[in-house]
């Protein structure tokens, strides 16, 4: 199933782009979207224990799973104000 | 006038009093509260801001703290506006106006307000200063943490 993976931030500057679109096998979750993207950068794993992430602009747990057309965000520590 | 708003335009407090102003007689304080750009931060010389937002989730997380406000001081009505884009030194960034009956509540509000946008909030800011610029990172934004949130009331109401 296809997804669309948004980025902000760093985490945007690292993959030089906002938005990807990405294949994912049946069952995956926030998780192993993440861990498939740390796999193609590299230095994404510095943010392995500090990102948040959503789902279709709401918050969720990295171990929920994804459906066909979701969109998932990864967002660094967050310093607005 | 909305009360939860976020984008480029420059925040003006007299809109965000206006905003919840709106209970005559009833609210006997408004307290507001102003975030502006230093030139200074950490030792750098700073020449401006840039602030990006994932907007929708923003929304929903001013939300959320609108509801976190109306449990702990359930008379308040909050209002909370977030400029996004490039800011000048000394523009607004933040600009959060709360009513209530009594000024104990106003002042309480609008603390944990400011608190936990800066703990939940997905917003960022990109700091160009002197030889350089970099992200900011500060809390990883978690909104169901019970212990931030514990945070934010006890800074809140000291």
């Amino acid at each position: 199933m296809r997804v669309t993976v948004r980025l902000f931030a760093r985490l945007r500057d690292i993959t030089g782009t906002a938005e990807l679109a990405r294949e994912v096998p049946p069952g995956a979750t926030i998780r192993s979207v993440w861990q498939q993207l740390a796999g193609e950068y590299p230095a994404l794993t510095d943010y392995e224990r500090s990102i948040s992430s959503a789902v279709n602009a709401d918050y969720a747990r990295m171990d929920r799973p994804l459906a066909e057309g979701d969109e998932v965000a990864f967002l660094p520590p967050v310093s607005g104000g | 006038m909305s009360l939860l708003a976020i984008g480029p335009a420059p925040l003006e407090l007299t809109r965000i009093v206006a905003a919840v102003g709106d209970r005559a007689g009833v609210d006997g304080a408004i307290v507001t509260f102003l975030g502006l750009v230093r030139n200074h931060n950490l030792g750098r010389h700073v020449h401006h801001l840039e602030y990006e937002a994932f907007e929708p989730l923003a929304l929903n997380a001013f939300a959320r703290i609108t509801d976190e406000v109306l449990e702990r001081w359930p008379d308040a009505k909050l209002a909370l506006h977030h400029r996004i884009g490039r800011l000048e030194i000394g523009e607004a960034s933040i600009a959060i106006a709360v009513a209530s009956a009594h000024r104990a509540a106003a002042y309480g509000a609008c603390r944990y307000t400011i608190e936990r946008v800066k703990q939940i909030a997905p917003i960022w800011k990109r700091e160009f200063f002197d030889g350089g610029d970099m992200w900011i990172e500060g809390a990883t934004a978690d909104p169901d943490d019970a212990r931030a949130r514990a945070e934010a009331e006890r800074v809140a109401c000291v």
